[in-house]
């Protein structure tokens, strides 16, 4: 038994409603308790701020192109390196860290749980062997199913419950944790160097559309029970005007869980886009918070942008493409059979660029325009928009209106008829910060449910202390304090073990996989149906029986079994 | 006994179909595979213990003794070098790189002699590829560039290109179209619709032709390029933008020759290109079964392919001065550990003969060309036949390697471990 005492913390936990109360966090055996002995180890958090471990619902830290954008990138790697020292390994890289890297900056800003957005099925046992080596964070991965072809046939034979039973049985092959839709049908269409251009736009030789894979993926989760919803990054990514696409996917979404959103859409930032080159871009963002606001269903992430030099990744291949016939930097592409695409550019956002400097102030305003936290989520889509030591920067913007027209002040001069952001006076306060960065996640994730983002009874014990005394600090003038705070915790506690003292790892990582398992009736399982198996034995370049990843990649793997409807 | 779907680990087409029947320790037979395959799954030559050399010969010598001199010699050196590592699996690799870690070690992978340049291509340039089986589902349009899938990848072709039928090619050999380009005619060439035939070590050249054509600037050509007829290279070009989805692979033909790595850049742009009229993708044929793996476990722990050097504290990557070969034939190197590879078969004669000079520590289940360079050599289980594992197949997807017969041999990532663990009790980390 391990007993610590957490004294003197200032809490805020907004999921139990607790907002900057001084007050005492037992721990025993990595869990919230009630109370523990004399015996237990003490940390004077001396009235700082304490808060839930920070999840990230959306980044790309690990798998085959994540590994691919460090590969084909020395340049980034020599610009962010540190030696062996302690416990923590050599690290290399500053937008594309390594595993390494990605999971001390992770430790040292508090956060104890991160997504990955983005993992193809055939390549999971990848980011499986990446997951182990980023240690101190959970982790969850989004499994894509935007171009699988069992999925599309069972679109088009507009069966729900078959599309659930692929699903069931890919993410408990691959061990996955949610259903990720990336430009759904167009990754398909890039197996031919071709696009959609809208949700009703026909797949080619599957004949169905991405409104039809959206809905039927989205009635497939809610089947199977799935903890997360849909996980959504919409079609026409980074194309002025494609905020009519993005408005016509949020209207597809029924409202049918009561727990938790029914859509998660993705980076958003990247589809509010009004106009219709690069000339005229202007935001779109009121429109797109205006429908957020009015549809509890949906929550989204910012994919906020900060200038300088980053890496994009995505299965989007297309848009990659796109990307690279703008910039003409090197460009990677990595189609997957049957299932997806991938592509990776370099890019530097410059305050030179008025394209740029709009998408920098749409993502701000989609946060300062969405009424209610818990649906719009800070993230970069790390690091499409920018790498995620950055996220202190964008609290520090969202806390402080003065900081936000010190920056636009330094901005190309066309971006205030483009954008509304100065004309925004809301000022985020602490509450609305923390959910922002985690009850917000863990909600939309589902995994408040598995003792994440709050710190109630029988919570597990993840814990960041900042230097910050809110109480003491004006985040709207004080916002370098409140920047230098949230860069480096005090400690950051997982599992009730210290793993971090001041922007420092001093122990050896010990994470856990979070996974579902979705039981399904016999007479549904894919495994047994002659026809998947047989088309599966056709095409993969794999055989079915060396597809699952095996349970030795999860070392601590924790397994959630939910029970479909079917 | 039979055992399905047993994973091949000779090269990097890592063929997941193989059915292998075993009786006991031995294996009976072996189906499906290639003739590669047969004869790595049933050599039998391996070392039965750990060795080491007397001023007459070799003497039998323990585990405990090899390990425990292994990491007194690492220890000892002021610029060790941990080299090999592509015929094991990732679990190896990546307790060798945290070796050179505790070490300030030079760590280097095999690609330094195949496909390294195709690495330095790709980091200039980046990489347009995709999974064998979207070749293999897709292609109308298959060129193979400087190799010799036929002898060197013998069911490459069958598999995954020419001869696989395909969801969208149900007619393989009717619907696909073969272009084969090397400096002679080959087994593969064979095979081909058109075979260019090209002058030894003017590849660029006729990239770069190529690449003219494709932009429309065609008409700059001289009548012959690299003893090729311009028209022959129009017909090819011509066939490439008519394609739905073309694929480009290449060998050492185009790494290796004169230009290295700039061929290859100049394929990739050939194929960036290609996409502005239609689809196309381009892959290297990568050799050693798990050399991506290498390639892919260095990358996440340390950032950087291959060519690690860890004596400034920091990883350090300069291909060329960080290079295994470079670092030999320059004498820098006083001590050497070699895992899962053959230098003493492949490395150039100056770098070799250093490695007979200096304490050379092998790990590997056979006795190799390498052996006789050796001060001590240490036998493990092989990866995919009696160790299981995690291997990357050429195109990224990784697969687990599977055990099918039983040993006595330790495996080689438990020696390694015993190698690290043994370093930081004497190094007191």
């Amino acid at each position: 038994m391990t007993e610590l005492l957490v004294k003197n913390a200032c809490v805020i936990d907004p999921l139990n409603k607790i907002l900057m109360e001084i007050m005492d966090i037992p721990v025993r055996d990595g869990r919230i308790v009630e109370s523990v002995s004399a015996g237990a180890d003490v940390i004077d958090a001396r009235g700082c701020l304490t808060l839930p471990g920070g999840i990230d619902s959306h980044s790309h830290v690990c798998g085959t192109k994540v590994n691919f954008g460090r590969y084909m990138s020395p340049e980034d790697m020599r610009a962010g390196r540190t030696a062996r020292r302690g416990k923590m390994h050599v690290t290399s890289g500053y937008y594309v860290p390594t595993t390494y890297g990605n999971s001390y900056r992770y430790s040292a800003m508090g956060y104890t749980t991160v997504l990955e957005g983005a993992m193809a099925p055939l390549e999971a046992r990848h980011t499986h062997e990446e997951f182990t080596a980023t240690p101190h964070q959970d982790m969850l991965a989004n499994t894509l199913f935007d171009g699988n072809w069992a999925i599309m046939e069972a679109v088009r034979a507009k069966d729900i419950k078959k599309a659930a039973a692929i699903v069931a049985w890919t993410l408990s092959a691959v061990k996955g944790y949610s259903i990720k839709l990336t430009n759904p049908g167009g990754t398909e269409a890039w197996g031919w160097g071709q696009d959609l251009s809208s949700i009703h736009d026909m797949v080619p030789n599957f004949n169905v559309t991405p409104a039809e894979i959206i809905t039927t993926m989205i009635a497939a989760n809610e089947l199977l029970g799935l903890p997360h919803s849909v996980h959504l990054h919409c079609n026409n990514l980074g194309k002025p005007g494609n905020y009519r696409t993005t408005l016509q996917t949020f209207d597809l979404v029924p409202d049918t869980n009561n727990g938790r959103q029914t859509l998660y859409a993705t980076h958003v930032q990247f589809h509010a886009y009004g106009g219709t080159t690069w000339r005229d871009i202007s935001s779109k963002a009121d429109d797109i918070a205006r429908a957020v606001n009015a549809k509890p269903q949906i929550v989204m992430d910012m994919g906020q942008i900060m200038f300088g030099r980053t890496m994009t990744m995505t299965a989007d291949g297309p848009m990659e493409f796109n990307l690279y016939c703008l910039h003409h930097n090197k460009w990677s592409n990595h189609d997957v059979e049957l299932e997806t695409g991938s592509g990776i550019i370099p890019v530097l956002y410059s305050k030179k660029s008025l394209v740029n400097c709009v998408m920098w102030a749409i993502g701000l305003e989609l946060a300062l325009l969405t009424k209610n936290p818990y649906q719009c989520l800070l993230e970069t889509d790390n690091p499409n928009g920018a790498p995620f030591v950055k996220y202190p920067e964008i609290i520090g913007l969202l806390m402080s209106k003065r900081y936000r027209d010190e920056e636009c002040a330094t901005l190309n001069g066309g971006t205030e008829q483009r954008t509304a952001l100065s004309a925004l006076d809301r000022e985020m306060d602490w509450n609305e910060i923390a959910i922002m960065t985690r009850a917000g996640q863990a909600k939309a994730l589902g995994i408040d449910a598995q003792g994440k983002g709050h710190f109630r009874t029988g919570a597990e014990a993840d814990i960041a202390i900042y230097p910050i005394r809110c109480r003491d600090v004006d985040p709207t003038t004080e916002y370098r304090k409140v920047i230098e705070g949230f860069q480096k915790t005090m400690y950051t506690i997982k599992r009730g073990r210290v793993v971090a003292r001041d922007g420092d790892v001093i122990v050896e990582g010990a994470n856990s996989t979070f996974w579902v398992n979705p039981v399904v009736p016999d007479d549904l399982n894919v495994a047994s149906d002659p026809e998947f198996v047989k088309k599966f034995e056709e095409y993969y370049t794999v055989r079915m029986g060396n597809y699952p990843v095996q349970d030795v990649y999860l070392p601590r793997g924790k397994c959630i079994r939910t029970e479909a409807a079917l | 006994m039979i055992i399905k779907d047993v994973v091949c680990p000779f090269c990097g087409c890592l063929c997941d179909d193989l059915d292998v029947e075993v009786d006991g320790q031995t294996i009976i037979k072996v189906q499906n595979g290639c003739t590669l395959a047969e004869a790595a799954l049933t050599g039998n030559n391996r070392l039965p213990a750990p060795i080491r050399r007397t001023a007459t010969g070799w003497e039998e010598i323990s585990f405990d003794d090899a390990i425990r001199e292994t990491a007194d010699i690492l220890l000892a050196a002021d610029r060790p070098l941990l080299y090999g590592w592509s015929s094991t699996h990732g679990e190896a690799q990546s307790i060798g790189v945290h070796i050179a870690e505790l070490l300030g070690a030079v760590i280097d992978n095999t690609s330094t002699v195949c496909h390294g340049p195709s690495i330095l291509a790709i980091q200039e340039v980046g990489h347009p590829g995709c999974t064998l089986g979207q070749v293999k589902n897709r292609a109308d349009v298959v060129v193979y560039w400087g190799c010799n899938p036929t002898e060197a990848h013998p069911r490459h072709m069958s598999r995954y290109t020419t001869f696989a039928t395909g969801f969208f090619v149900p007619e393989a050999q009717k619907d696909r179209t073969v272009i084969v380009v090397d400096t002679r005619r080959t087994e593969s060439a064979e095979i081909a619709d058109e075979f260019i035939q090209i002058e030894r070590g003017r590849d660029y050249e006729v990239l770069a032709a190529l690449r003219a054509i494709v932009r429309g600037k065609g008409s700059i050509l001289p009548r012959e390029i690299a003893g090729i007829a311009r028209e022959q290279l129009f017909r090819v070009a011509e066939i490439c933008m008519k394609a739905k989805f073309g694929a480009i692979f290449f060998g050492l033909g185009l790494t290796m020759s004169s230009g290295k790595y700039k061929n290859v850049r100049n394929a990739i742009e050939l194929t960036d290109e290609l996409n502005r009229h239609t689809k196309f993708t381009i892959s290297p044929l990568r050799g050693h079964g798990n050399v991506y793996g290498s390639n892919e476990v260095f990358t996440w722990i340390t950032g950087y392919p291959y060519a690690v050097d860890f004596a400034r504290g920091i990883a350090f990557y300069n291909p060329g001065e960080t290079t295994a070969v470079d670092i030999l034939r320059r004498g820098e190197c006083d001590a050497a550990l070699i895992v899962a590879s053959d230098p003493g078969a492949h490395f150039p004669h100056a770098a070799a003969a250093h490695l007979a000079k200096i304490p050379t520590i092998l790990i590997d289940p056979h006795r190799t060309a390498t052996t006789p360079l050796c001060r001590l050599q240490m036998p493990c289980t092989m990866a995919g036949i009696d160790a299981e594992g995690t291997a990357y197949r050429m195109d990224g997807v990784p697969i687990r390697y599977k055990k099918f017969l039983e040993s006595s041999y330790p495996d080689d990532a438990d020696i390694l471990k015993r190698i690290h663990d043994r370093i930081r009790e004497v190094q007191g980390s």
